[in-house]
């Protein structure tokens, strides 16, 4: 007893003092991108050759990241040879239209806050129940990782919890393999309504890496009414909870 | 041993001096290398037509680090490896599944993945028992926490256990399918979410794969900073593992010591590469970047910093007796069993069976120096848990060597084309424990099959044999001691 006490002072205090003071996130983290279509040389398209998720295309204002599908691998910014494509440090990833998520130019993605009612429900006490459909256990732990003591998302009331009865919507992380459609659609349905659904990954919001295999859906969209949406692959543990928070319009 | 052929660890064979065999001597073969200390390292289809479908087995000589090659052809059926040799199991259900070949007289030949077009998701015959009071507990595939799906049956006699059937697949994505035709801009991507909290392990695999095909030969230095990849994603996950195992046990101050210095390390990897997974760190021909000097010794000094308070959240398990109560004698896996099955990794050391492939076959990564290797002995939830431990202080003195020396060269070597018609198998020791990649090229050096085997395939089976006749409220505790992966299985 007498040694756990003492590992407890030695351990100190680690929670985060989010979100009054901004996240230290390392110089190399790839978060929000910024496309400056005035550098961009014309026709040139080698970062559309490079991004193994065809998440790029060339609009008429220049070229656009669909967020949804990016993984944040950086190789589209290696590829140009104009530095016209930038990942900024800026974690606020998360949107909640699908359409939001497409980036031109120096893009800040936008989070609508869920319904008024949807507030005063679950605004200060968000209860999910997460469900991996394929998901390589790449987001489910920056999600297992909001539960420790430096993200603490419960300081928020947010939990997850064990039984779809008890939850107030889903976070579905993976492409949604086939063999998951099912136990999806399952797990959604023994939600009471209203409920929430929430798409964290780029698996979960478009297939990402695994779009058009024969073996998966792609993402929760077609599935379900996707309430918000957190890309990443997987996204940082602070892009998932800025995301929470801004439906919750806490932020 | 004269029909084997003998090769190593990333060291390519042409395809066709693979010997072909006749399946009574391929057998025979197989089973008089067992015999002699030899173990199955991979048995898999190769390649399909009207005639039959190439079947290759791999086996692993650990005290010379050998591998030895042979193949055979067959046709709808063929005698089964496992009853006389039990870790082709999981080969030979996969065989079954992806290939329709029939091993004649395997005992449990059931779905694995649940590919499209077979049998529907879940659907198999479940192992039964009857009797009075005996009733079945089914879990899944959805679980109660923030983890990946699976169906676990238990078969119970009260709260006793008699067994567990594990049924996976519902994570099948199509992985392998989706390397072949490779190398592409999508490849090295797709090895680093084979399985998410082995990004570093898998892409190692892949990397040394792409080397080895194209005879890359990476920088020293590169092959160093490598290794401090993998050994912080041991360590990010063993402390991880270590804070869980406390948190089912309801030990709560080790378990959140633990999870912040899991993040801690992770932070880290972040610092190195951009990524808390080490997404973006190993790319084919080394590391995608130099990293600037004061991250090595910030790495470094972060490093000690952790070291203490691991040391400080890990002692409190130890020193508990209530803790130790639950963590000894529990969910045993014996010397024994663990051989038969062929089980890898911290599972396999922790039942007192000494093997790592970063001591027996280092490629070119841990060549000039890796941690300490040690072994356990009891086989149990506690002899799992403290293997972590052991191998998380040997990283850590291992990682203090190198980034004071790490050697010289540059970051990146350019990689050529993969030489046609070639066949190399890649071994790594992931946290989880032995990953093996192989890679077959075709005539225009694109992969025209490439198969992985992540040790959570081995494994699985070795945590159903370790519940039997344990208390069904013990699973979650000697689920997490092994802490498998459902999308490294399911693929």
């Amino acid at each position: 007893m007498f040694k756990a006490l003492l590992a407890r002072a030695r351990q100190g205090h680690r929670t985060a003092n989010y979100p009054a003071q901004d996240p230290s996130l390392p110089p190399l983290f790839r978060g929000r991108p910024v496309l400056d279509p005035e550098k961009c040389l014309d026709g040139c398209a080698r970062c559309i050759d490079a991004c193994p998720t065809d998440a790029l295309r060339m609009a008429a204002a220049g070229p656009e990241l669909d967020l949804g599908r990016c993984i944040f691998c950086g190789e589209c910014a290696k590829a140009c040879p104009a530095n016209a494509i930038s990942f900024t440090q800026d974690w606020r990833l998360a949107a909640s239209e699908r359409a939001g998520l497409l980036a031109t130019g120096d893009h800040k993605v936008p989070v609508e806050a869920a319904s008024r009612e949807m507030r005063r429900l679950v605004g200060r006490s968000l209860r999910l129940r997460q469900v991996s459909a394929g998901g390589c256990n790449g987001c489910e732990v920056e999600v297992n990782a909001l539960g420790n003591v430096v993200f603490d998302s419960s300081r928020f009331g947010i939990e997850f919890v064990a039984s779809p009865r008890h939850a107030d919507g889903i976070l579905v992380t993976g492409p949604v393999t086939l063999n998951m459609r099912e136990a999806t659609l399952q797990t959604y349905d023994a939600v009471g309504e209203p409920r929430l659904v929430i798409a964290a990954g780029a698996c979960a919001i478009s297939g990402g890496l695994f779009r058009d295999h024969p073996e998966v859906g792609d993402g929760a969209e077609d599935l379900l009414p996707v309430d918000l949406y957190i890309p990443g692959c997987p996204p940082h543990p602070y892009t998932i909870l800025d995301g929470l928070l801004r439906l919750l319009g806490r932020l | 041993m004269t029909d084997l052929l003998k090769t190593g660890n990333t060291v390519p064979v042409a395809t066709n001096a693979v010997p072909v065999a006749d399946t009574g001597s391929f057998r025979r073969e197989i089973l008089s290398a067992i015999a002699e200390g030899w173990r199955l390292l991979l048995l898999a289809g190769l390649s399909q037509d009207a005639d039959g479908t190439r079947l290759l087995a791999a086996l692993a000589d650990d005290g010379h680090g050998e591998i030895g090659l042979i193949a055979t052809d067959v046709a709808g059926s063929y005698p089964a490896l496992t009853p006389d040799c039990p870790a082709a199991h999981c080969f030979e259900r996969e065989i079954h599944e992806a290939w329709a070949v029939r091993p004649e007289g395997h005992p449990w030949l059931k779905p694995v993945r649940f590919p499209p077009g077979g049998p529907a998701i879940g659907e198999a015959d479940f192992f039964e028992v009857a009797g009075a009071e005996t009733h079945e507990v089914a879990v899944g595939p959805v679980h109660a926490g923030i983890i990946e799906p699976g169906h676990f049956r238990f078969s119970c006699h009260g709260e006793r256990i008699l067994h567990l059937e594990i049924a996976l697949g519902y994570q099948h994505r199509g992985i392998e399918a989706a390397l072949c035709g490779g190398p592409g801009k999508r490849s090295v991507h797709l090895a680093e979410t084979i399985a998410g909290d082995t990004s570093a392990g898998h892409a190692t695999a892949y990397c040394q794969l792409v080397e080895a095909l194209s005879a890359t030969a990476c920088s020293p230095r590169s092959l160093a900073l490598r290794t401090v990849a993998l050994e912080l994603e041991r360590i990010a996950n063993h402390i991880g593992d270590l804070g869980a195992l406390a948190g089912d046990v309801g030990f709560l101050p080790a378990a959140a010591y633990c999870g912040r210095l899991r993040g801690d390390v992770l932070n880290l990897t972040a610092a190195w590469c951009g990524s808390r997974l080490g997404r973006g760190w190993i790319r084919p021909g080394g590391i995608a970047r130099e990293p600037r000097t004061e991250v090595l010794r910030e790495v470094k000094q972060r490093l000690v910093d952790a070291e203490r308070d691991m040391r400080n959240a890990v002692e409190l398990l130890w020193k508990s007796s209530s803790v130790r109560a639950r963590f000894e004698n529990t969910g045993i896996l014996t010397r024994e069993a663990a051989a038969d099955l062929g089980i890898v990794g911290p599972p396999a050391r922790a039942s007192g069976i000494d093997r790592d492939c970063r001591r027996d076959f280092p490629a070119s990564a841990y060549r000039d120096g890796r941690p300490a290797i040690m072994v356990g002995e009891s086989g149990d939830v506690f002899a799992r848990a403290f293997q972590r431990w052991r191998e998380i202080e040997n990283s850590l003195a291992f990682l203090g060597r190198v980034l004071d020396q790490p050697g010289a060269g540059e970051p990146m070597t350019a990689v050529g084309p993969l030489a046609p018609n070639r066949l190399a198998l890649s071994l790594v020791e992931g946290w989880r424990g032995e990953i093996v990649h192989l890679g077959l090229t075709d005539a225009a050096g694109r992969f025209a099959r490439y198969k992985i085997v992540d040790p959570s395939f081995r494994n699985w089976f070795g945590l159903a044999i370790a519940m039997r006749g344990q208390a069904i409220s013990d699973f979650p505790m000697c689920n997490k001691s092994f802490n498998l992966s459902y999308c490294g299985h399911d693929l």
